[in-house]
């Protein structure tokens, strides 16, 4: 079935749907875990910006690459991120995935083929370029994916990639997530453009802006820019207008000063959850009733993820100085 | 078999081979493929293996790193250059905060067969931004490794080793010593990485080296024998890891060492190995373990300038006689 207010059918909207409930409810757990002081070091929420991870996501092959960014757990639960690992890792845990070693900002599953999160803003770029290289040096039409931030793209990493992925040709699908705060900087007052795709233009590369707390659009917009990239058109650049329902930093969000209430309220108004919900309902996709079921049958995931993490034992003191290095020894060709 | 090789065509002649042997090894770099480098390291390789494997990037230090980076965790091998030691700086996030930390932030599920190219030292009034030894940074930085040989056998092998090796490499070469001359097997080899090698026993002193140096502190030794002074020698070859257990071997027999490089001695490597041979060889030594480095400045232009700011032959002479108590034919101020 084929849905006339989106042209998605009911499978994917599910997909989209579940995938953003995921998100949403993994990372209100892991605010609250934070907030009750059972998690430790910093923590960036997702929450607000579920429509572009997943938009994103369901549109990918399995194969396509995703890089991510601090505030990256949306990203790789997403693409498909094993919970229970996560939460131990956010932990500081030895099942996380990262064996505690890493934390919310370094998780990565390279299984999954999610390259990593990342601590320093604008930091993943040139290494999702480095990884779209790689997919155009064997020939595959795999995608390699970058998300990043509105305030990534003041920085020099983020203009030398995209820069070197448009002259080199390389398949990369730039996506930004413009949540309006570069921490607790507004958008305004540290880039003199409105919109971000502007600066693709500057390096040659088509681009798009669509309304990212609509997970429909992000995936229709991710649909055609992969189609464009992988018949070797190179990189593109997709912007999703988001809105970041959290501080940069922990759960705390009215009563501060940087943005007002009523900004962080209207936003919240336009919840990409709330309106692929009510679609959902509208276009018989699924009743009250089913959608309920769906949200109790994600929450149950996340309770077990909680639960896994809380009785995963805290990595043993012997382990701090391995993987520092790599003692593989060398075998000659992989590809 | 062997034969004489210059530096610049040891490392070429490797390259060659390596790439011939493993399609995962590429070249990406500022005009690496089209030019062949900037002192023609690279030279050939283009004809030979096609503009995929030789890639010429654009000015973009950050993104050249992070090419390689990428690449490496999506399975490739990949060889970058940087052309001046330099430009380490310019793309330090990506080497530090990246390349170097990757493996261990993500708990050992990344390989980084990753090596960086580049080229250090001063001697070609090259000037403050185009000399510098910036090793001790790089050093200190967990998760790298550092090779900084100076003899043509040495840096082909050790471009073997670096190339195969899974972990982020920075391959130094002196760009000083590219004509320099010496035997090199034709076939691939492995210098290992982390091991020292002693290029002149001798039983009055040890003198630790490395890179360019290494070879000067062999010609003072040359010129102290003379005096009836025997030097041992040690080329570090590795400065991470650094084969600190052939240093402290060699101290507890000469009883007295001095540390040289050519980066300023503030800070520097000598200053950490001074303080593990205090550690591990405190009740052997005869004389406090001496240094010669750079004095603390930027790098001068003007060549007679720069003469006197690297540490030469002569200066680590003068060290050697210091640390001895022997009176110079002749004293100059020594290199501190």
């Amino acid at each position: 079935m084929t849905l006339s207010s989106t042209s998605l059918t009911a499978e994917t909207i599910k997909d989209l749907h579940e995938r953003m409930l995921r998100i949403r409810f993994f990372e209100e757990a892991a605010g609250r875990l934070f907030e009750a002081n059972k998690m430790p070091g910093f923590i960036h929420l997702y929450v607000g910006q579920e429509a572009v991870a997943s938009g994103v996501s369901v549109a990918l092959r399995d194969d396509d690459q995703i890089s991510s960014t601090h505030r990256g757990h949306g990203h790789l639960v997403a693409k498909g991120g094993d919970l229970g690992k996560m939460m131990a890792e956010l932990m500081g845990k030895s099942g996380g995935y990262c064996n505690g070693k890493g934390g919310s900002m370094h998780i990565c599953d390279l299984e999954l083929n999610m390259l990593g999160a990342n601590g320093i803003v604008g930091g993943g770029v040139p290494i999702a370029v480095g990884a779209g290289f790689a997919n155009k040096y064997r020939g595959n039409d795999t995608v390699s994916v970058v998300f990043f931030g509105d305030g990534s793209t003041n920085i020099g990493a983020f203009h030398e990639a995209a820069n070197m992925a448009a002259a080199l040709k390389l398949p990369v699908l730039f996506v930004c997530e413009n949540n309006e705060y570069a921490e607790y900087t507004a958008r305004a007052d540290s880039m003199a453009i409105k919109d971000v795709a502007e600066r693709a233009a500057a390096y040659g590369m088509p681009s798009k802006i669509v309304d990212g707390m609509d997970a429909p659009a992000v995936y229709n917009a991710t649909r055609h820019a992969l189609e464009t990239i992988r018949a070797g058109e190179g990189p593109y650049f997709l912007e999703c207008k988001t809105y970041r329902y959290y501080n940069h930093h922990g759960i705390q969000t009215l009563g501060m000063k940087y943005r007002s209430d009523d900004e962080v309220e209207e936003w919240k108004g336009r919840d990409a959850i709330d309106a692929i919900e009510a679609s959902m309902v509208a276009d018989g996709v699924a009743n009250e009733a089913e959608v309920g079921d769906i949200r109790t049958a994600v929450q149950a995931e996340v309770d077990a993820a909680i639960e896994f993490a809380e009785t995963s034992p805290m990595p043993d003191p012997a382990e701090l100085l391995t993987n520092v290095y790599t003692e593989a020894a060398y075998t000659e060709v992989s590809s | 078999m062997t034969r004489e090789l210059s530096y610049l065509n040891a490392f070429n002649e490797g390259m060659h081979q390596l790439m011939a042997e493993d399609p995962d090894i590429f070249v990406a770099g500022e005009d690496v493929a089209g030019k062949g480098g900037v002192f023609g390291s690279f030279v050939g390789l283009l004809d030979k293996f096609g503009d995929n494997r030789m890639v010429d990037t654009p000015i973009s230090e950050q993104a050249i790193v992070g090419l390689g980076i990428g690449a490496a965790v999506a399975g490739l091998r990949p060889v970058v250059d940087l052309m001046f030691m330099d430009f380490v700086l310019v793309s330090m996030d990506q080497i530090a905060n990246q390349a170097a930390k990757l493996k261990y932030m993500f708990g050992g599920n990344a390989s980084l067969p990753l090596t960086i190219t580049t080229n250090g030292g001063a001697g070609l009034s090259a000037a403050a931004q185009h000399s510098q030894s910036l090793e001790a940074m790089l050093c200190h930085v967990p998760g790298l490794k550092v090779v900084m040989p100076s003899t043509p056998y040495d840096l082909k092998g050790l471009l073997v080793s670096c190339v195969r090796e899974d972990n982020p490499t920075i391959l130094v070469k002196h760009k000083k010593m590219f004509g320099v001359k010496g035997d090199v097997p034709e076939e691939l080899y492995e210098v290992p990485l982390g091991q020292a090698v002693v290029t002149r026993p001798g039983t009055d002193v040890t003198v630790v080296a490395y890179s360019y140096m290494a070879a000067e502190a062999l010609a003072a030794a040359e010129v102290l024998a003379d005096e009836g002074i025997n030097c041992e020698v040690i080329d570090l070859r590795t400065v991470q890891p650094l084969d600190i257990e052939t240093v402290v071997e060699s101290a507890r027999k000469t009883n007295r060492i001095v540390v040289v490089h050519e980066a300023v001695r503030f800070g520097g490597l000598g200053a950490e190995i001074a303080a593990q041979v205090q550690e591990h060889a405190f009740d052997y030594l005869d004389a406090p373990v001496a240094r010669v480095g750079a004095p603390f400045s930027p790098i001068p232009f003007s060549p007679a300038l720069e003469s006197v700011y690297v540490p030469s032959a002569a200066s680590i002479a003068d060290e050697i006689r210091i640390t001895l108590h022997r009176p110079a034919p002749g004293l100059t101020a020594a290199g501190s």
